[in-house]
């Protein structure tokens, strides 16, 4: 039977609150994180975000009975209590997929994201989780090469990657730049790269940075006899520019050039990634701005969606923590992305802050990328962790060994290497760790040095952001 | 300090990726490492090449892959064996992941003489 329009203001949960629909197996599912005003009820808050974020609006409108939106709504499904902290609860939502563009994570994060996180009903909200489904996966076009083409394309095989950020950040000319990237790949480094915040500054603009840049790597690549790379940074003002500077990374011979997606833009992003699958380019992407949106336990998108979004995007390499360095990064939530960045399925876990099951199915994967504050003394541990995909990225644990660039390379692709050798021989990098690298140290002066100069530095500050676990 | 001692002129200084960092693997030191390419489940794969070629993707294979091999010690002495048709040639053994569709890893097992 036909509806009839009844203007004015409806509780939402008449409409958007239903704890006993099933999600079907095309539905974008979410986990919101949501702190409510005192005194309004969880299932109209929760209801009230599934409206915000989908079809609703705040008032009744003539417009709505010219279509179905029992269809097109979102659904709030169900309510959990956050372990340990009553100030909020969990909200669960399915969207179905008629809501949304094929192959846009700007047109699903506008919605899931949206307006909804102003409203004045919540004191505070944060988006915990996204299952995608396949029937959506499979409309984006996702990483432009993947982990085993990487790899293939460089030569590398049964090793993490070892790669290093050009310092001092800002304020290097080409040349010189040009030198530090050489002085790290001829000691034994796959990749050097462009800090995220060098584009095209008057002390180095783009043009010249490349050129140098790639005179440094076709030398190291004759001396060393193996493939590098350097991330030459193609972030840019506007797409066009960026575009340009990506054209012109290919015509030099570049195998990979970076982008920073979160401050770039996920249009732009998208685009650039479409364009390094065409072009035979790896793309290694950068996460500046994350801990905005990431580090508020109560407000903001959990890092884990940022890097589901990040793989339907499009890229080959992402910043994921390092559980061991000067950033934030919690053990098992570190993990668990890490997972999500590279497996083709990953369970839900809560215990790893996985709340839905995620089916990649044949999409590439993701490197994660283990950069900040870390040295030769955490190598057991990051090899441990990350295992043989990921690229682990020594900035001042590379260039501030006390004789230089190429020493600082060597020690870290030593100990690289002894701790992957000692972990196939079965033995436990952890607890072994000392006695792996000291022993390696014994034919290398360069890693010697190195667990010299670093021995004393640790950061044990504690994580902000930690998984939810009942304390009481 | 120390010099660090690496040049286009000295042979000496090119590299062969996992493990040419390390001192080579003795014998004992490569037989855990056969050892991981089984427990791994991987297929042992023999490549070899003249040094001057090294840098290509594609080497020369000794026979076919070892399919389903879990035998150290045949593994050791097919390694050998390219080793001994081609003495002045780099020898690699490869485990070859069929899931993933690429190496699982690659090492090079007998050093020919680098140019």
């Amino acid at each position: 039977m036909a509806k009839v329009y009844d203007a004015g203001v409806k509780e939402y949960r008449e409409t958007y609150w239903m704890p006993d629909y099933t999600p079907l197996d095309t539905d974008i599912l979410a986990c919101f994180k949501v702190t409510p005003q005192d005194g309004v009820p969880r299932e109209e808050v929760a209801a009230a975000v599934a409206a915000e974020s989908s079809t609703g609006t705040w008032t009744t409108v003539w417009t709505d009975l010219l279509t179905d939106l029992d269809h097109y709504k979102g659904r709030a499904y169900a309510i959990e209590d956050v372990p340990g902290d009553d100030t909020c609860f969990y909200a669960f939502v399915a969207y179905p997929l008629d809501l949304f563009e094929e192959g846009s994570v700007v047109n699903v994060m506008t919605s899931l994201v949206g307006n909804v996180f102003g409203f004045k009903a919540l004191r505070a909200l944060r988006l915990e989780d996204v299952r995608f489904p396949i029937a959506y996966v499979v409309t984006c076009n996702g990483p432009p090469q993947g982990i085993q083409m990487e790899r293939d394309i460089l030569n590398k095989y049964g090793r993490p990657l070892l790669g290093c950020t050009i310092k001092p950040k800002l304020g290097l000319s080409a040349k010189n730049y040009g030198r530090a990237c050489y002085e790290g790949l001829r000691g034994g480094l796959d990749f050097t790269k462009d800090d995220e915040n060098i584009n095209s500054q008057p002390f180095m603009r783009w043009r010249g940075r490349f050129d140098f840049v790639i005179e440094a790597i076709h030398k190291a690549e004759a001396e060393t006899g193996e493939r590098k790379g350097h991330y030459l940074n193609v972030t840019a003002p506007t797409s066009d520019e960026m575009m340009k500077r990506a054209e012109y990374a290919k015509e030099i011979g570049a195998p990979i050039i970076m982008h920073d997606y979160i401050t770039g833009g996920w249009s732009a992003n998208t685009q650039l990634a479409q364009w390094c699958q065409d072009n035979g380019m790896l793309l290694h992407i950068h996460r500046a701005m994350h801990a905005v949106l990431d580090r508020n336990p109560h407000h903001g998108i959990h890092f884990r969606v940022l890097a589901k979004i990040l793989r339907l995007s499009g890229g080959d390499h992402l910043h994921s923590g390092t559980v061991v360095g000067k950033l934030e990064g919690d053990r098992e939530a570190t993990l668990g992305w890490i997972d999500i960045m590279r497996d083709s399925f990953i369970k839900e876990d809560r215990s790893r802050g996985i709340f839905f099951d995620q089916d990649w199915g044949s999409m590439p994967g993701v490197i994660p990328v283990a950069s900040g504050g870390i040295h030769v003394w955490h190598m057991p541990a990051l090899v441990n962790i990350f295992g043989d995909d990921s690229c682990l990225q020594f900035g001042g644990g590379t260039l501030g060994h006390p004789w230089g660039n190429a020493a600082g390379a060597a020690a870290n692709r030593v100990a690289v290497e002894a701790c992957v050798e000692a972990r196939n021989q079965g033995r436990e990098l952890e607890k072994e760790g000392k006695d792996i690298l000291t022993n390696a140290a014994k034919h290398s002066p360069e890693l010697a040095a190195a667990m010299d100069t670093w021995k004393e530095i640790k950061f044990e500050f504690d994580t902000v952001d930690k998984i939810d676990v009942a304390h009481k | 300090m120390q010099d660090y001692q690496s040049s286009l002129s000295n042979p000496e200084s090119r590299k062969f990726e996992t493990f040419s960092y390390l001192p080579t693997l003795d014998a004992a030191q490569t037989r855990q490492q056969v050892q991981y390419i089984i427990d791994k489940g991987w297929n042992p794969s023999i490549e070899h090449t003249e040094p001057e070629n090294a840098s290509g993707s594609y080497w020369y294979m000794w026979k076919l892959p070892m399919f389903g091999e879990t035998d150290v010690d045949a593994i050791l002495t097919e390694l050998e064996n390219c080793h001994t048709a081609h003495p002045n040639n780099h020898v690699r053994l490869l485990g070859l992941d069929n899931f993933a569709q690429c190496a699982g890893t690659s090492m090079v097992v007998y050093r020919g003489v680098t140019v």
